[in-house]
């Protein structure tokens, strides 16, 4: 299902395309982050683990844990 | 996932509290935690004239907001490093908030003494930039509670930061700092003030969280000398741990608290600064040896930003 080839990921300042549109749990997979320490927002809100991501979704993923 | 509280969509899900809340849930349930870690360790007692020291990133700037919501009127105080746009934009979100405040702060523009940033100075002085940058950042948080009356001095430290020093120094049984990692610690003499940690059982994601969700802008980028891979490396391995057992960095920072009462306290003599009457271990202090070596004779200036002063009618809320 290519045609939904629209979901885009922000993280660090990098945009990622993303295959389809997938629960937030499955998306931190993808990208092998933890939900410890990372926050995920869609379309400005932040939203829980099994939100379910839709197509020309915005998404942000938001690096919690700060050095020093 | 739903609110445990309202049954609206949540925004967040606390595995370690086993709960789900919704924005305006977990921004009530978050302050709320401070306010009670404020009573409950006597943080900040009635009549006290707390200042918040901000660099400008999600924990102090939160801190800062918390604490002035919560009906304890509290100033800032940023030391400004000179370090490029880093510096700079943080001085930016840091103005930012205090004028959402309405609240004063104090700013020290390391430039304008040592006309150099501190990675210049420290490696003048043949130090990393984190040790140049500790003692300067210590000497002017001390600095500016005695000279402005400021008595409690509040830092960002989360329960993540708690965690993985402790975590650190267990590990290898620096028994020196073991014990010094209390929310609370006494000023002594009246030559150094109060500190204290508000945050210490917030954890790094829900204090990231209150930040995105109380709409606080602040800097995400890190400090370019924050290179200290070890601390870093242990937050990641408690997170791990968290990930699988959640509430285990809490249980961590809990029992290390009901056992610190045990600890004790090791007496040395404090001696004071023949030039500043700051607290030392020899006839100079650290920061006047360093003025010192670079010749610098004026004194220090802080420059201030917006916000009403310490208004000593405001009523304490708590
Ligand atoms: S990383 Fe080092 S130089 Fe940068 S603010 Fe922290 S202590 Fe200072
Ligand atoms: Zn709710
Ligand atoms: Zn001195």
């Amino acid at each position: 299902m290519c045609y939904e080839k629209a979901v885009k990921v922000e993280l660090e300042g990098k945009i990622y395309d993303v295959e389809k549109p997938m629960q937030v749990s499955r998306l931190l997979q993808q990208f092998s982050l933890s939900r410890e320490t990372h926050l995920v927002v869609v379309n400005n809100r932040l939203v829980t683990e099994d939100h379910r991501l839709e197509k020309d979704d915005q998404i942000k993923l938001i690096r919690v844990v700060s050095g020093g | 996932m739903k609110c445990r509280v309202c049954g609206q969509e949540a925004c967040i899900g606390l595995r370690a509290y086993n709960t789900a809340l919704c924005a305006d849930d977990f921004i009530f349930f978050l302050e709320k935690r401070v306010s009670t870690t404020i009573r409950k360790y006597h943080l900040i007692d009635a009549g006290d004239t707390p200042i918040v020291a901000v660099s400008g990133g999600k924990d102090s700037l939160s801190v800062w907001h918390i604490l002035n919501r919560l009906g304890y009127p509290a100033d800032g105080i940023y030391v400004d490093l000179g370090i490029g746009d880093y510096s700079r934009t943080s001085l930016v979100k840091i103005t930012q908030m205090a004028e959402k405040l309405q609240r004063k702060v104090y700013v020290l523009h390391v430039r304008d003494i040592f006309e150099k940033g501190i990675d210049e100075v420290a490696r003048a002085i043949r130090r990393v930039p984190c040790s140049a940058c500790g003692m300067v950042k210590r000497y002017v948080m001390n600095k500016i509670c005695i000279d402005r009356g400021y008595n409690v001095l509040i830092t960002g430290h989360n329960l993540d930061d708690e965690a993985a020093a402790l975590l650190g120094n267990l590990l290898y049984w620096k028994d020196e700092y073991l014990w010094k990692k209390s929310p609370s610690l006494e000023s002594k003499d009246g030559h150094l003030s109060k500190k204290v940690k508000p945050l210490f059982l917030c954890s790094e994601r829900e204090m990231a969280a209150y930040a995105v969700l109380s709409g606080i802008d602040y800097i995400y980028e890190e400090c370019p000398f924050s290179v200290d891979a070890k601390s870093l490396e242990y937050k990641g391995i408690l997170n791990k741990l968290e990930e699988s057992s959640p509430g285990t960095k809490l249980q961590f920072i809990k029992g290390y608290l009901k056992k610190i009462k045990t600890g004790k306290e090791e007496k040395r003599d404090m001696a004071y600064c023949e030039t500043c009457g700051y607290p030392c271990y020899g006839d100079k202090c650290n920061m006047c040896r360093l003025l010192e070596r670079f010749h610098i004779e004026k004194g220090m200036d802080f420059d201030e930003y917006g916000g009403s002063s310490l208004d000593s009618n405001q009523t304490m809320v708590t």
